[in-house]
């Protein structure tokens, strides 16, 4: 029990000052997915079922890795601030830090992968 | 916090059914939910049947009927009868409304008017929401003019084209059904500001003779007092006003974007 005000209690800690810029970033990522999720799924779609040898021949298009590359790299991106909205709406306090920590880990460990993978395939 | 189910000292029971009026013919059962602070019970939803051919022909009509002729004790607030003080919003047949202006034949299911007071908000008693905290969220916006120049022999002037702008945004009567049908506002009411503080944040924002626009921006610049609007539109669709609150708060983000970019 603790004798605050409703107006104390409505205004908490203030304003943070930031936001705007994670909103804008999301919608530019967004956009940039429209565009090339399509070329991504073209491209894996045709190598799907392929031999190894075609797969690596496909990848040796600098167009194909290109691609890939900024629909993982942009699209984890996405995907991480997309998942600290979700946990910041669902958790508080030190789970919410946790989980945020955690796929904020996770994202940049399967964009690490992503770029060995590719560029093994690649070179 | 997201909660996926109620308290265990909130969970409804079953109430009590009150006896039908003698040689009524066209009756309509009324399912509303009960609870009362000082019985120690958990809530519960009683059922009353009403003659409908001696009752208005709105809900709220129909509550001061039972309240009038069958239990005096039911409790809920109510005041102009015609859509403009807010006082009678409420959860009838699923939808976040003013009781005043929902009529018995907008009632989906033929027989039964299922009433709850508005969703996720602390209750005072029966159909009576405490809306404490969301009157003061209202406050920490600042809804009043702020200027900075000296004030004018006359009056502040506007053109007939700012004051247009202000139209689908004054008519806010703050009677909350936006707000609670909003989930962000139910797992983060303690932090976001819901929809109708920010539509009257909008208000404010745009109104020409304003002069703390940036001070406003500022203040609402947060993850949690503007960001966490995800535009599912529940507002919107819910406010028995017509007015379009995610656009506004739409506006707001937008004006933050053209701070930054």
């Amino acid at each position: 029990m603790r004798y605050l005000t409703a107006r104390k209690r409505a205004e908490g800690k203030g304003a943070a000052h930031h936001g705007a810029e994670h909103h804008w970033s999301m919608q530019v990522s967004a956009v940039g997915l429209a565009l090339v999720v399509p070329a991504f799924i073209f491209i894996i779609g045709r190598a799907l079922g392929s031999s190894h040898a075609e797969v690596l021949a496909t990848f040796q298009s600098p167009f194909v890795v290109i691609i890939v590359g900024l629909t993982l790299f942009v699209g984890l991106n996405h995907a991480r601030k997309g998942a600290q909205i979700m946990i910041e709406d669902y958790t508080q306090g030190t789970t919410r830090k946790g989980l945020i920590i955690f796929v904020t880990a996770l994202t940049y460990l399967m964009m690490a992968t992503a770029i060995y993978a590719l560029a093994k395939l690649a070179l | 916090m997201a909660e996926f189910r109620l308290p265990v000292n909130s969970r409804i029971t079953t109430g009590k059914t009150w006896p039908k009026p003698a040689g009524a013919t066209n009756l309509r059962q009324f399912d509303i939910y009960r609870w009362n602070p000082d019985g120690g019970k958990n809530p519960c939803v009683d059922t009353y049947f009403v003659d409908m051919d001696n009752c208005g022909p709105m809900i709220l009509d129909a509550l001061i009927k039972i309240k009038n002729e069958i239990d005096p004790t039911l409790t809920f607030r109510r005041s102009c009868r015609e859509g403009i003080c807010g006082s009678c919003a409420m959860n009838i047949d699923g939808i976040n409304t003013l009781a005043c202006i929902y009529g018995m034949d907008e009632v989906k299911d033929g027989t039964v008017v299922k009433v709850y007071p508005l969703p996720h908000m602390p209750v005072v008693k029966d159909l009576i929401p405490d809306l404490t905290h969301f009157y003061a969220q209202h406050a920490s916006i600042m809804p009043w003019l702020e200027t900075k120049t000296n004030r004018p022999q006359k009056e502040w002037k506007q053109s007939i084209g700012d004051r247009k702008k202000l139209d689908g945004l004054y008519e806010c009567v703050m009677c909350a059904c936006c707000s609670t049908s909003c989930p962000s506002y139910w797992w983060n009411s303690d932090k976001y500001l819901g929809p109708a503080a920010l539509l009257h944040a909008y208000r404010w924002i745009i109104d020409s003779r304003d002069e703390a626009t940036g001070e406003r921006l500022d203040e609402l610049e947060d993850p949690f007092k503007l960001y966490r609007c995800h535009t599912i539109m529940n507002c919107t669709k819910t406010c028995p006003k017509g007015l379009n609150p995610a656009k506004a708060i739409a506006e707001i983000k937008r004006m933050q974007v053209n701070r930054v970019v």
